[in-house]
């Protein structure tokens, strides 16, 4: 059992490093005269088209509203600052495993859920900062019900209709086997805590 | 009682007046196959919106130059694709980059007349790579990259007149023949028109296609008897490395030519075994014959047009090369040249007759073989008719003039004297079902029809006439083109469709083999044009003397640069437009006021240029011709026109912000 918490924990840590090939996130925006979609992957050090061209053709459509530029990598220290974080993690997780000891592994997964939550409301701020902090000289300035500037955040995680968009954000397939990842590393905590706890009982 | 007549009077009028509205219509659902149910018939025609034709069919647009691209069944009209005509939608052959496309060595040709389209083949069947079409009267050939649906390269044909037997690709596509029908003097050479006969000559012109690039080279000009060659179509399976020309005036008349030319019993089709003319050229064989002749070339990268001159050709006595080329006799000026499937069957339309004659392959090669020839015409060895005769469909129409196969085992000709298609059986020669067409048919398509394997589910009847088929729009109509199914015993009228004037042949390909290669923009990154401004970074103004070239981009919703100052009466003006959409569908248009050469439509991706000389100071907008985006209208802009004297300086800005460089050569 020791040496399935270990293997479950290296897992953990390599699930991690995919998200230096895979992206985390994805936004969708759907429209009936985009028929083959429009849409964009975020990954740890950029964003990119979910075609070519993508990117380019959310850009255009939101400077009506004075939405600013996708950022570019050097625009976002994130994008600087989770390669590094991610590249820690893993090595960390494969260290703990070879240590095997399961307060570690507890650790880990402590941390990353800590990391994965201040990820997560950074990404928000972004969102926020992006679909509310517009350009005064937009050619199309829409107002809500009670006057106020539209805001046009994308949701953090699942629907929403901005204008003529549906808007959809879900975990991309990196961020899916990170999910997996901080859970495998939770089992390996449980089964190695188990074991340690039968083996102290044992001695005794 | 006056009450009463007045209300008799009226009923009266009301009835004869229902019964003069019955009258055209009974007449024209009897003219549609009358007892037929029409929602039947509407639900086989019937696309529903947002979904797709299952074929492509490329018609010829005859003498508009053009050809079109309409879906099937459905008939609808999805592109004109300019070829060897200005087009005024796409500035074709009137901005810088395309008008190198109509130079021919008479010079600048606006439009000439389009006749036979085919797709390009592998292995026999088609493969949606290119469409090959002629044009008739300046000879020569184009070819369509079905990548972007559009001309690439047209290729002047030297030594010919009238270039109808034209545009067939042998079964890999090794080959895209060109036949002359009026037979002239090679090279040519001033000499009294009644001295024709004997000294003419019919230039079969062989052009070679790079099977990667498709681009094409005159491999070698085969110097036929002056007779008029009509049609052709190319051996397949067993008969590959032969093409078969019709011809007719076999008589070598110069005048008069419907009687003159109709004095014969039997032209010949002319069976030319291009393999063995290929070897003998190969082997150093032809001679060097000096020509002058355009080959325009549209470079995909640098999005431009130049023109190529051809300037030497050789051309081959078919006398020296022994076994290259035989005449099989086919009664009654035969016109249209069609090979069945298999490649066994050569079917002549006599169209002077009321018969088809079908030639049999591997019966000529025996008569070949056991030396069964009648007679020398003008070298070329003439085989025994019979010899050669497959089988006659006899009294099978007035005026039969194509034909074209199901892969089934049926063939189906289109008669024009009795207007009519006729389906009868390859093999025991015996029509099984005949259908009237409206009117006059010339041309019929079946989509891989004259391939190794059709695709016999429709057939266009492309009418030559169109009468009362639609609503009426003056003496000039449009042409009218019949859609049947043919997946069952009998042929079903399913719909009348209107096309540009003058459909001669047509191409279909399942939609399936070509969609996916279907470009949707032009990369950015691969657009080497010379002059493109690539991002707003990238702009500028150059002026060269009187010459000024303005590197200029749009995207929605603006030009950069909007505001140009520095132009001078007597100038130039180059503006070279570089559309920096990737999105598909989002081309923008640049017009200036006064410009006498063209507006253009610039695709994503792409870079168009178009002249202007401004005539008098001023101040003058330029906008977008697309509706773009919801700020289309507000996509305009300013050039300032100052006189030939001033010193206004050159000044480029976007926002009242200078924008690119100024340059001063």
């Amino acid at each position: 059992m020791k040496t399935f918490a270990r293997i479950l924990m290296v897992l953990a840590g390599l699930l991690t490093a995919s998200l230096f090939f895979l992206p985390m996130w994805r936004i969708d925006l759907v429209a009936p005269q985009y028929p083959d979609g429009l849409g964009m992957y975020i990954h740890i050090d950029h964003l990119e088209g979910v075609k070519p061209g993508d990117l380019k053709n959310i850009d255009i459509l939101n400077h009506y509203v004075g939405m600013k530029p996708l950022p570019k990598p050097e625009d976002m220290w994130e994008f600087t600052v989770f390669p590094i974080v991610v590249g820690v993690m893993t090595v960390l997780a494969i260290v703990f495993a070879l240590v095997g000891r399961p307060v570690l592994y507890l650790t880990w997964f402590v941390v990353m859920v800590v990391l994965g939550s201040l990820g997560l409301y950074d990404f928000y701020l972004w969102l926020y900062d992006y679909g509310t902090n517009l350009n005064p000289e937009a050619p199309i300035k829409l107002v809500d019900e009670y006057g106020n500037p539209m805001k046009y955040i994308p949701p953090l995680i699942g629907y929403k209709q901005l204008l003529n968009f549906e808007v959809y954000s879900y975990p991309a397939i990196g961020g899916v086997l990170l999910g997996i990842g901080i859970l495998l590393s939770l089992i390996a905590f449980w089964l190695a805590y188990k074991t340690q706890v039968k083996h102290k009982i044992q001695l005794a | 009682m006056m009450r009463k007549w007045r209300h008799t009077v009226l009923v009266s009028a009301i009835a004869l007046t229902v019964l003069h509205g019955c009258g055209p219509k009974k007449e024209s659902a009897k003219k549609n196959g009358g007892a037929l149910d029409k929602a039947s018939i509407a639900e086989r025609v019937y696309v529903p919106p947002g979904e797709w034709d299952e074929f492509y069919a490329f018609l010829s647009g005859g003498f508009s130059g053009q050809l079109s691209v309409h879906g099937l069944p459905s008939g609808r009209l999805f592109k004109i694709i300019p070829v060897f005509s200005v087009d005024a939608e796409k500035g074709w052959c009137f901005n810088e980059e395309t008008k190198a496309m109509c130079m021919t060595s008479y010079g600048f040709i606006p439009w000439g007349d389009l006749h036979h389209p085919d797709i390009s083949q592998t292995n026999g069947e088609l493969d949606g790579r290119w469409v090959f079409v002629n044009e008739n009267n300046t000879p020569r050939v184009a070819r369509i990259d079905l990548r972007y649906f559009e001309t690439v390269e047209i290729i002047e044909i030297p030594n010919s007149a009238g270039n109808h037997a034209s545009a067939f690709v042998t079964e890999n596509t090794e080959y895209v023949v060109a036949n002359t029908r009026f037979a002239v003097p090679v090279p040519q050479r001033d000499m009294p028109i009644n001295q024709m006969k004997g000294n003419f000559k019919g230039a079969a012109t062989f052009i070679k296609v790079d099977p990667e690039t498709g681009r094409m080279s005159i491999a070698f000009q085969v110097l036929l008897p002056g007779f008029n060659y009509d049609l052709a179509h190319p051996g397949r399976g067993k008969s590959h490395g032969w093409m078969f020309f019709t011809s007719y005036n076999t008589e070598e008349a110069h005048t008069m030519l419907e009687v003159n030319a109709s004095q014969n019993d039997k032209d010949y089709i002319a069976a030319v075994n291009w393999k063995k003319i290929e070897e003998y050229v190969n082997n150093g064989g032809g001679k060097k014959m000096k020509v002058k002749a355009a080959h325009n070339i549209y470079d995909e990268k640098t999005q431009m047009a130049r023109t190529e001159w051809i300037t030497e050709v050789i051309v081959v006595d078919p006398r020296e090369v022994p076994g290259a080329v035989y005449f099989l006799p086919t009664p009654k000026s035969p016109h249209g040249c069609d090979v069945d499937p298999s490649g066994e069957y050569i079917v002549g339309s006599g169209k002077l007759s009321a018969d088809i004659t079908i030639h049999s392959f591997s019966k000529m090669l025996k008569a070949i073989e056991e030396g069964k020839v009648v007679d020398t015409v003008y070298g070329i060895p003439v085989l025994d008719f019979n010899a050669t005769l497959a089988g006659v469909v006899k009294n099978a129409c007035l005026g039969p003039l194509h034909t074209e196969f199901d892969g089934k085992g049926y063939a189906y000709t289109s008669c024009f004297i009795t207007s009519e298609v006729i389906k009868w059986k390859l093999g025991d020669w015996q029509v099984v079902d005949r259908h009237p067409v409206y009117y006059s048919v010339g041309h019929i398509m079946i989509p891989g029809g004259n391939s190794r394997k059709p695709f016999g589910k429709y057939l266009v009847a492309m009418n030559k006439i169109t009468k009362d088929r639609f609503l009426p729009t003056g003496p000039e109509l449009c042409q009218s083109a019949q859609l049947f199914d043919i997946s069952g015993d009998k042929m079903v009228m399913l719909l009348d469709f209107p096309t540009m004037g003058e459909p001669h042949y047509a191409a279909g390909i399942p939609a399936e083999k070509v969609v996916d290669r279907v470009a949707k923009i032009y990369p950015l990154e691969e657009n080497e044009h010379p002059y493109a401004a690539k991002s707003e970074d990238e702009v500028k103004i150059v002026r060269k003397g009187n010459e000024v070239h303005i590197y200029m981009t749009m995207i929605r919703s603006h030009f950069a640069p909007d505001n140009i100052e520095g132009i001078k009466v007597g100038d130039k003006v180059y503006f070279h437009v570089t559309n920096l959409e990737q999105d598909f569908d989002i081309p923008h248009g640049f017009a200036i006021i006064g410009a006498n050469t063209a507006e253009v439509l610039v695709m994503p991706g792409q870079t168009e240029t178009v002249v202007w000389e401004p005539k008098a100071p001023g101040v003058y907008p330029f906008y977008c011709t697309d509706f773009c985006s919801a700020l289309h209208q507000e996509m305009q802009g300013y050039v300032r026109v100052s006189p030939a004297d001033a010193d206004v300086p050159m000044k480029i800005t976007l926002d009242d912000k200078p924008i690119g460089e100024v340059i001063i050569e």
